[in-house]
C-alpha cells in the first residue's frame, strides 16, 4: 500500500507533461516516438522541398554508391538507376507511403472494429451477417481481389487505400468480436447493466477500453503488411504509378540492380522496418500506459520488470 | 531430538516482485509426525501456502527464492536433493490436493487414465495400476467406479472430482499428504463428506496430513494440531482445541472473535404494511435445467432477507431475475406492487436506481481502467437527475468516507485496493443511485473472515441510516445469523423453508436446512467433536 500511496501524491501535473514523462521513462519507445516524428514531418514537407531534386535524372552519377558527398550531401546515401539522389527521394517517398498505409490501417481499423463490436454485442441476425460477409473477404485471396479491382477502377491512391482497407477488416473484425464475447459477460457490464447503462454507454465506455490496446497493437503491425501489400501492387503496376514514388515502388525499382548496387533497394527498405518497428514498440508503450495496473512500470521512471 | 516425518526450519522465501521483494514467509519452522494432522490456518497473503510450495518444488524460480532454512524429509534435507529425486518423492512419498480439483483435472483425459498414470511414473505396472485405480475410486466413494473410470472431468460434480484428487493423490500410499484449501470451493455438505474421506484415510494409512486453509470451522473440525500465520510469520502454534479456547496472540483473538455466527440473533420484528419487492411464481429454466420452479418471497422496506442455498440451488438465478438480467419465463416481481417484468426498458430504467446490487467478487465487478471517482460518479452520468455535476466531488468524497475510506482515494484505480476494500467501493457506487433495496449477491463470500465482519458491519449500519432493505443472499449460514431478520433456504429451484432468523437456526423444520445447519462447521473444536460424535453414534444404530 505504501508504494501506491507515494505514487497517488506526486506532483499533480497537466495531462500532457504526465504523458511525455511517461514516454520519456522508456528510453527506447521515445526514440521510436522521435523517429516516427521525423517520418511524419518528411511526409509532410519533404515533397514541398526536396520534389524537384529527387525527380531530377542525372545519367552521370546512375547507381552512384552511398557515402561518397563528392556530388553533394544530398548522394550520401547513393542515387538510382537514373542517377536520382535517393535520400531525397526517401524523404518525399515517405508522403505516399505514409499517406496510404496510414488511411487504409485506419479505416479498416475502425470500420473493422464498429462492425466487430456490432457483431459481439448485438445478439440479433445483423451480427450474423457481419460474419459471414468477413469469411467471404477472408476466402478471397487479397492480393487477387485487389488486382480485379484495379484493373477495373483506375489506379489511384484513393482506389489503393479503398483496396487494401477492405481486405484488411476481417482482422479487426474478428479479434473485436472474440473480444468483446468475453468482455460481455464480466462482471462490471452486468454491474453498468444494472445500473441502468445504455447500450451505447456500455460498448463504448465499457467494453472498447479493454479491447483498444489489442486493436491498436494489431493495427500497427498491420501497418507493416499494408506497406508491403502496396509495394507488391505497385510492382505489378497496378499500384502508385511512376513518377509518384512509395519506399515499396523504390524497393521494387531496386530489384534488377541487386546484385550489383544493393542501396537501391536497402534504403527504402530500412525505412519501411525502421517506421514498423517504431510502431510496433510505441504500440507497446501505449498498451502499458494505457492499462492502469500497468502504468506504474512507467511513473516509476524507467525501470523495466518484464 | 526427536525425528519428525517432516520438518521445516526456519524457512524464509521471497519473491522479487515490480514493486519490490516480498517476503512471503519468514523463518518459519513447523513439524509433522506420523498419524497427525497439522493445519496452517491464515488469511489471503498471510503466506500459509508458501511453506507447501516448498516442500513440493512449485516455487517459481525466479521470482521466488528460498532464502534461509531446510525441510527435513525423514531426516533428509529436501533442499540439496537434485531435481530427479524430488520428482520422485513428489507423488509418491508427499501427495498435495488442490483447492479447484476442476483446473487440476486435465480435461482431455478420462479419470481412470489420469489416476493410473500417477501410479505408472512412480514404477507400477498397467495391469496392476489399473485394478488399484478401481479399488482406490472405489474407496474415495465414486459410485459405480468401472464406468467413471472411462468419464471426463467434466461430467463429475465438484464434490466427486475432489475425490479423485483424493484418489490420485494416495495412489501411491503417501507419508504425507498436503492439502491446500481441499474444501473451499465445495458446498457445505459435500465439505462435511470430504474432510470425513480425509480423516478416514488418514486413520487407516496413518499419513501425516498438512491442510492448508483459512476457515476455522475446517480446523476444528480435523486439525489436531494448528500453526496460525499472519503476514509470513507463525504468530502462534498449539494444540487446536487450546488455541481456540485460549488464544495468546492478538491477531489469533481477532480471527477468532471474527468468525460469523456467534452474535445475538436480531430480534423478531412484525413488520406492518405493503411489501416493497414480491416475486411471485418465478420460473426460469436453461433447457432441461429447471433453475427456479416457481419462488413466492416478499421484502419488507428496511427488512434483509437472506436467501441461503448451495450451488445450483437457484439463489443467483433468483438475483438476476430481480434486476433483470435474465429475465425469468413465468412469474412477477412487484415492486411496489409494479410488474418489472412487464415494464418496457424505458419505464425500468427509473427504478434501476432503486434496485441495486453487490456482486461476489469486487475485482471483477469494477472496471479495472475506471478511477474510484469515475465508479462512483457513472451512477449520475447515467441518472443525470440525481445530483448535479458540480456536486459530484463532494458527494464522492462523501460516499467513500461513508464506506470507510478516505476521500483522496478517489483518483485511484481498483488494483490499488485490498479486496475488502474493493467491496467498499462497490457499496459505495451501489449508494451512490441512493436505491432502496441492494442484492447482495455472495457480497462477502470472497472476502477473508475478518473482513467479512467488517464489511458485514458496515452494511449493517447503512441499513440503519438509510433504511435500506437488503436481498442476502449467501451458501453460508453462519454468515447471515447476525445479519438477517428472515431466511430464506432455497434446493434445486424451489423454498424449502423460510421464517426468522430465530426460528431457522433454532427450531429448522425441513429436513435440508436441519441438514445445512449440522454441516456447517463449527469454530470451536469442542463443539465440532460432539457433533462427529452424535454423527458417529447414528451411523452406529443405522447399522445395528
Amino acid at each position: 500500500m505504501t508504494d501506491t500511496q507515494i505514487l497517488a501524491e506526486k506532483k499533480p501535473t497537466g495531462p500532457f507533461s504526465r504523458w511525455l514523462a511517461m514516454l520519456w521513462a522508456d528510453k527506447i519507445a521515445f526514440l521510436a516516438a522521435v523517429f516516427l516524428l521525423v517520418i511524419l514531418l518528411c511526409a509532410l514537407f519533404g515533397p514541398l522541398l526536396l520534389e524537384a531534386i529527387a525527380t531530377k535524372q542525372n545519367l552521370r552519377g546512375r547507381n552512384a554508391p552511398p557515402f561518397d558527398i563528392a556530388r553533394g550531401w544530398l548522394y550520401v546515401l547513393g542515387a538510382d538507376a537514373l542517377g536520382r539522389p535517393l535520400l531525397a527521394r526517401v524523404v518525399v517517398a515517405a508522403q505516399n507511403t505514409i499517406l496510404v498505409a496510414a488511411a487504409a490501417v485506419l479505416a479498416s481499423s475502425i470500420v473493422g472494429t464498429v462492425l466487430g463490436l456490432v457483431a459481439g454485442y448485438s445478439r440479433s441476425a445483423a451480427a450474423q451477417w457481419i460474419m459471414r460477409l468477413g469469411d467471404v473477404i477472408m476466402s478471397f485471396p487479397s492480393l487477387l481481389l485487389a488486382v480485379i479491382v484495379l484493373y477495373m477502377l483506375e489506379p489511384s491512391v484513393a482506389n489503393i487505400v479503398l483496396v487494401l482497407a477492405i481486405t484488411r477488416i476481417p482482422i479487426y473484425l474478428r479479434t473485436t468480436r472474440a473480444e468483446v464475447l468475453e468482455v460481455r459477460e464480466r462482471m462490471f457490464v452486468q454491474a453498468a447493466k444494472v445500473m441502468g447503462a445504455s447500450h451505447w454507454r456500455i460498448v463504448f465506455c465499457h467494453i472498447l477500453p479493454v479491447i483498444f490496446p489489442t486493436l491498436v497493437t494489431i493495427a500497427t503491425l498491420d501497418f507493416a503488411f499494408v506497406m508491403l501489400a502496396e509495394s507488391s501492387l505497385s510492382f505489378l503496376g497496378i499500384g502508385i504509378q511512376a513518377p509518384e514514388i512509395t519506399w515499396g515502388l523504390m524497393v521494387a525499382q531496386g530489384r534488377p540492380y541487386l546484385t550489383n548496387a544493393w542501396w537501391l533497394s536497402f534504403w527504402p527498405g530500412l525505412a519501411i522496418i525502421l517506421t514498423t518497428l517504431s510502431l510496433n514498440l510505441l504500440s507497446n508503450w501505449l498498451r502499458i500506459a494505457l492499462d492502469p495496473t500497468q502504468r506504474w512500470r512507467l511513473e516509476m521512471g524507467g525501470r523495466k520488470n518484464g | 531430538m526427536v525425528e519428525h516425518l517432516l520438518e521445516v526450519r526456519d524457512l524464509s522465501v521471497e519473491f522479487h516482485t515490480a514493486a519490490g521483494t516480498v517476503n512471503a514467509v519468514r523463518n518459519v519452522s513447523w513439524h509433522l509426525d506420523r498419524g497427525e494432522t497439522l493445519a496452517i490456518l491464515g488469511e489471503s497473503g498471510s503466506g500459509k501456502s508458501v511453506s507447501a510450495s516448498a516442500i513440493m518444488n512449485l516455487i517459481d524460480m525466479p521470482p521466488g527464492k528460498i532464502t534461509s532454512g531446510t525441510i527435513l524429509l525423514d531426516g533428509r534435507d529436501m533442499l540439496k536433493m537434485t531435481a530427479e529425486e524430488r520428482r520422485l518423492i513428489n507423488g509418491a512419498k508427499i501427495a498435495m490436493i488442490f483447492q479447484d480439483p476442476l483446473a487440476h483435472l486435465n480435461p482431455v483425459y478420462t479419470v481412470g487414465w489420469q489416476v493410473t498414470e500417477m501410479m505408472t511414473t512412480h514404477g507400477q505396472t498397467g495391469e496392476g495400476a489399473h485394478a488399484r485405480a478401481l479399488e482406490l475410486l472405489r474407496r474415495v466413494g465414486i459410485t459405480d467406479p468401472e464406468k467413471a473410470m472411462r468419464k471426463y472431468p467434466f461430467q463429475f460434480s465438484g464434490g466427486q472430482r475432489q475425490r479423485l484428487m483424493i484418489a490420485m493423490a494416495i495412489a501411491c500410499k503417501p507419508d504425507i499428504l498436503i492439502a491446500d484449501e481441499p474444501t473451499t470451493a465445495l458446498d457445505v455438505t459435500v465439505q462435511a463428506q470430504v474432510l470425513e474421506l480425509l480423516q478416514e484415510l488418514q486413520q487407516e494409512t496413518g499419513m501425516g496430513m498438512l491442510l492448508i486453509t483459512h476457515d476455522l470451522g475446517v480446523v476444528a473440525e480435523i486439525a489436531d494440531r494448528v500453526v496460525v500465520m499472519n503476514s509470513g510469520c507463525i504468530v502462534e502454534t498449539g494444540n487446536a482445541a487450546e488455541v481456540y479456547r485460549n488464544p495468546q496472540d492478538p491477531y489469533t483473538k481477532k480471527l477468532i472473535a471474527a468468525a460469523p455466527g456467534k452474535g445475538a440473533m436480531p430480534e423478531e420484528s412484525s413488520r406492518l404494511g405493503d411489501p416493497l419487492l414480491r416475486g411471485v411464481g418465478l420460473k426460469k429454466s436453461y433447457g432441461a435445467f429447471q433453475a427456479l420452479k416457481g419462488v413466492d418471497f416478499f421484502i419488507m422496506p428496511g427488512e434483509t432477507v437472506a436467501v441461503v442455498g448451495e450451488s445450483g440451488s437457484g439463489k443467483s438465478t433468483l438475483a438476476r431475475a430481480i434486476v433483470r438480467l435474465d429475465d425469468p419465463q413465468e412469474g412477477q416481481v412487484l415492486y411496489r406492487g409494479k410488474d418489472l417484468l412487464a415494464m418496457t426498458p424505458k419505464e425500468m430504467f427509473g427504478l434501476r436506481r432503486d434496485l441495486q446490487m453487490v456482486f461476489q467478487d469486487p475485482t471483477q465487478s469494477l472496471n479495472p481502467r475506471m478511477t474510484v471517482y469515475q465508479l462512483i460518479s457513472e451512477a449520475w452520468v447515467i441518472h443525470p437527475d440525481i445530483l448535479p455535476k458540480a456536486k459530484w466531488r463532494n458527494r464522492v468524497s462523501e460516499l467513500l468516507v461513508k464506506v470507510g475510506l478516505k476521500p483522496d482515494m478517489a483518483e485511484r484505480y481498483p488494483h490499488q485496493f485490498s479486496g475488502g476494500q474493493r467491496q467498499r467501493i462497490a457499496i459505495a457506487r451501489a449508494l451512490a443511485m441512493e436505491p432502496k433495496l441492494i442484492i447482495c449477491d455472495e457480497a462477502v463470500s470472497a472476502l477473508d473472515v475478518s473482513i467479512q465482519a467488517q464489511v458485514i458491519a458496515l452494511l449493517e449500519g447503512l441499513r440503519r441510516e438509510f433504511g435500506l432493505s437488503y436481498l442476502f443472499i449467501a451458501h453460508d449460514l453462519p454468515v447471515v445469523r447476525d445479519f438477517a431478520d428472515r431466511v430464506i433456504v432455497m434446493k434445486a429451484g424451489e423454498i424449502v423453508e423460510e421464517g426468522p432468523v430465530r426460528q431457522i437456526f433454532e427450531a429448522p423444520v425441513h429436513p435440508y436446512t436441519q441438514a445445512l445447519l449440522a454441516a456447517s462447521l463449527d469454530p470451536d473444536p469442542d463443539v465440532q467433536a460432539a457433533r462427529r460424535a452424535a454423527r458417529r453414534t447414528q451411523e452406529g444404530l443405522v447399522f445395528a
